[in-house]
């Protein structure tokens, strides 16, 4: 049994200890919105926070995060992620949408810590997470926008 | 008025996961239910579509006459259009709204999209004459279909409003969704008259409007499926969940065309988790009640592979094949004057031998689907970017009817090429996992970041050979070009496309360049292998621009030639569209020569797809390596349906064609197994190596060609050229070598 918080309620699950956090999502709970993209740790479309922080859910068994607050893209609130939702809607920033749940996630994170990042600071918090479609120049700029829309 | 939905649609509802949901633009609280209650007007008509030839046969091709159907208007006012073309990320849900909405005078606000359910007689692309997505076509060929389609409901609405209000129709005017008569002061949404409108006969041929009058065509709409992609609602195929479905994970041949003549199956049963491993063509399927079980129930199996007949030699070893075979010359594909009695007259003459890699295309969604079995019947929910292919090859394989079989194509996570199999082999593993277990029951098919990138179809290995010659002024008089690499129509229903032997897609882009080259002759090797290949985001041309367009700089520098203004002085006059592009690309980068300081700049150009693009590239070197900081385009790609997506998709393919050309490469190991196997070492382009981008489009007034693609080719032979100009390097092999400077 392993109980953890998800998206600000209480589960309990029964699973093999070993599962990643990614399967348990996706095949227990049918929260789809949380990617399959590797399963290696190497292109963040799994990316949910965990306790608060960016975390690979391919790479992380859910025998290890008991107790712990899990927020996936269905559960993610407040003003960073609505900025960066407004964001990336303003200008379009997906293709074919696969890694976008990530991305979002990500550059929150990103927003949370660094109100104004730099370009260095996008590159470094978001190069984890691969585009297949190359979203990047819009990526970078949705992230600008949505810390000008905080600032104000 | 649900028995107005044409019967794939009704198949997709009558079950209790509705499949492709509607994509909307800035309502997601409508989202759900929307097709539960829409009703009103489906339009069901077949049109003649002036200006489109077809692609065998020549002359007009007229779509079938049996009803078509692509629109529906809901008693809610909400338009919903259905995409014959799959959305991969290219943005035909949004074209094809555009442009049903601009003569139907539609609210964008209004338009929703989803994928229309595999049926070649109604969804047929009319540039190949079945349902398919593929060769940058989506706008191309629906241009004038989905006009003729809004400016038929628009009629449609008219006249029954005008019944309705007892006013002439001439009267009636139509604009962003309200139907309005200005005499009587009568207004209306399309939702109050659906249902009389899809009651009256349907124009066979109504007016479209003059371009000077679009609102909506040439104009940036944002995109429907936005909305959804940003807040991980967008349905795709591995997020279909259906009641008691197995997950199933295949374990393939170790190398391309091993047959399997054993396993042990003993240690994966164990699994919990684990319900049944079945032997089918293409491998090992381990079916599970998750995807963790069926992971680790596929690592405990252990299996025997005859390899007679696999492909052992490695990827060096077929480099040495290719190159030998290229050096003979291969079949003629162009010929113009005697090649070798012009090159050894030549003053001097330049040789090249370019060695191209296997790519995987590897989009961000492996591949996957879903099957359900019930009786005699099966449906299908995935990507399916080749209906006309996938339907009956699925219902073969099931050995059942054709119309038995339906598919529901959903969004595709990406696909650069990779769904759009002739060889049909994922519906085919998905219809044998189904037919394997024996029993009625909902299957998902997942291949992993492994198998897929271990798992062929990639783009060809090619190499190839070129060779031209100058006289004393520095004047080209002859070029000639073979290009050895396998055929990836052969073997599968494409077969038939090929013309006298030839596959085009081997080589197009070498033949039939706007250049005055002098006495030309290109050539073609066949080459045979049990790898399997297939097209790869824009196909020939992602080996064929790079080889013309460095070899052609190379030649250019030994005569003294500026690139651009070297370029320019080749171009035939007739090639006014080349001109163009190249010209604006220059003009906006500010060309001034292909070194400055401790930068390089390099101009390549193709036209693919009907498209023509011109890329400029500015590199450094970074301790050997090339850093590309900046990239300049040109794209005449016709008439500009959405700016916003053209230059999406010139980012988007400079960001994939850079990924291939400084990381790309697929190789077989001694024996002949794949030696990647993940984004450790398969690469791909991340956010802090992807360049400053600026397009520019041609404003032009021709018919819209592709824009999926031809954003490609260019940007690997532009970067090899700027990394000469700056290292005086030239780029033998892709993707670029550690060290080169």
């Amino acid at each position: 049994m392993t109980a953890f918080k998800l998206n600000g309620k209480d589960v309990t699950l029964d699973v093999d200890p070993e599962t990643p956090l990614l399967w348990v999502l996706r095949d227990e709970l049918q929260l789809t919105g949380t990617k399959f993209g590797c399963g290696v740790a190497q292109c963040g479309a799994c990316t949910v926070m965990l306790d608060g922080m960016p975390r690979r859910s391919c790479v992380t068994p859910i025998g290890t995060i008991e107790g712990s607050e899990v927020t996936t893209i269905e559960g993610l609130e407040g003003r960073e992620a609505e900025a960066v939702r407004a964001a990336w809607v303003a200008i379009d920033v997906p293709q074919c949408g696969w890694c976008q749940s990530g991305q979002v996630m990500a550059a929150t994170a990103l927003l949370s810590q660094v109100s104004a990042p730099s370009d260095e600071d996008i590159d470094n918090a978001m190069a984890g997470n691969v585009c297949r479609c190359a979203t990047y120049v819009r990526i970078r700029q949705a992230i600008h926008d949505a810390a000008k829309t905080l600032e104000g | 008025m649900t028995s107005q939905f044409i019967k794939g649609l009704q198949t997709a509802h009558a079950s209790q996961q509705p499949a492709p949901e509607p994509v909307a633009p800035r309502f997601i609280a409508t989202r759900r239910g929307v097709l539960a209650g829409i009703g009103g007007l489906t339009l069901a008509f077949a049109l003649p579509v002036p200006g489109l030839r077809a692609q065998e046969g020549g002359g007009i091709k007229v779509p079938p006459a049996t009803p078509n159907a692509f629109i529906r208007i809901g008693t809610d006012d909400t338009v919903t259009i259905l995409s014959k073309h799959l959305e991969m990320g290219q943005g035909p849900y949004t074209g094809l709204a555009t442009l049903i909405a601009e003569e139907l005078d539609a609210d964008w606000g209004q338009m929703r999209a989803m994928g229309a359910p595999a049926d070649d007689a109604l969804y047929a692309n009319l540039a190949f004459g079945a349902q398919g997505t593929g060769g940058s076509t989506a706008i191309a060929n629906s241009y004038m279909q989905m006009r003729k389609a809004g400016a038929a409901a628009r009629a449609m609405l008219v006249a029954a409003a005008a019944a309705d209000w007892g006013v002439p129709e001439a009267e009636i005017t139509v604009s962003k969704g309200v139907i309005a008569h200005a005499g009587s002061g009568k207004t209306s949404g399309f939702g109050a008259f659906a249902e009389k409108a899809a009651a009256l006969p349907v124009p066979q041929d109504p007016p479209v409007k003059d371009p000077a009058d679009f609102v909506l065509i040439g104009t940036d709409r944002p995109r429907l499926d936005t909305v959804a992609k940003s807040s991980g609602t967008a349905q795709f195929t591995m997020d279909v969940y259906r009641e008691g479905m197995l997950t199933v994970v295949v374990a393939h041949p170790p190398k391309f065309g091993a047959k399997l003549t054993g396993f042990d199956d003993t240690a994966a049963l164990k699994v919990p988790g684990v319900e049944m491993v079945r032997e089918i063509p293409s491998g090992i399927a381990v079916y599970a009640r998750n995807t963790y079980a069926a992971l680790k129930g596929r690592a405990a199996l252990s299996a025997d592979w005859d390899e007679t007949g696999a492909e052992t030699r490695s990827s060096r070893q077929l480099f040495e094949t290719f190159a030998s075979a290229a050096a003979k010359g291969g079949d003629t594909v162009e010929k113009e004057g005697e090649v070798e009695e012009a090159l050894t007259s030549a003053a001097e003459v330049l040789e090249a031998e370019i060695l191209f890699p296997f790519l995987a295309h590897a989009p961000m969604e492996p591949l996957d689907a879903v099957i359900e079995v019930k009786g005699d019947r099966a449906e299908m929910w995935y990507g399916c970017q080749f209906p006309t292919f996938d339907r009956p090859t699925a219902a073969k394989v099931l050995g059942l009817p054709v119309e038995n079989v339906s598919i529901n194509v959903l969004l595709a996570g990406g696909s650069f090429g990779r769904r759009a199999q002739g060889s049909a082999h994922i519906a085919a593993e998905a219809a044998a996992v189904a037919k394997a277990a024996g029993r009625d029951g909902a299957f998902k098919l997942v291949w992993t970041r492994e198998d897929d990138i271990k798992g062929g179809y990639y783009r060809p290995l090619t190499v190839h050979r070129l060779r031209a010659g100058l006289d004393a002024s520095g004047k080209i008089v002859g070029w000639e070009n073979v290009v050895a690499n396998q055929s990836i129509m052969a073997g599968t229903p494409m077969e038939a496309m090929m013309q006298n032997g030839m596959d085009p897609t081997s080589f197009e882009g070498s033949s039939g360049l706007p250049y005055d080259l002098g006495a030309k002759r290109i050539g073609w090797a066949q080459m045979q292998s049990p790898v399997p290949v297939l097209w790869w985001r824009s196909v020939g041309h992602t080996h064929t621009a790079f080889a013309v367009e460095t070899f052609l700089d190379e030649v250019l520098a030994k005569a003294g030639k500026d690139p651009v203004a070297g370029r320019l002085e080749l171009l035939k006059p007739e090639a006014t569209r080349e001109r163009a592009v190249i010209e604006k690309v220059a003009e906006i980068a500010d060309w001034k020569g292909p070194k400055q300081g401790d930068k390089g700049y390099g101009i390549a150009w193709a036209k693919s797809f009907g498209s023509y693009v011109a890329e400029i590239v500015e590199v450094e070197d970074r301790g050997g390596f090339p850093r590309v900081t900046r990239v300049w385009c040109a794209v005449d790609c016709g008439v500009a349906v959405n700016p916003n997506i053209i230059t999406a998709q010139m980012e988007g393919g400079i960001g994939y064609a850079l990924s291939a050309a400084l990381y790309s490469a697929i190789s077989l190991g001694e024996g002949g197994a794949v030696e990647q196997s993940n984004f450790d070492d398969y690469q791909m382009l991340r956010i802090h190596e992807m360049p400053k981008v600026e397009v520019a489009i041609i404003a032009s007034t021709e018919d819209p060609t592709g824009v999926g693609e031809p954003g490609v080719p260019a940007l690997a032979p532009a970067l090899a050229n700027a990394w000469r100009a700056l290292t005086g390097t030239p780029v033998r092999q892709l993707p670029f070598p550690r060290g080169l400077s």
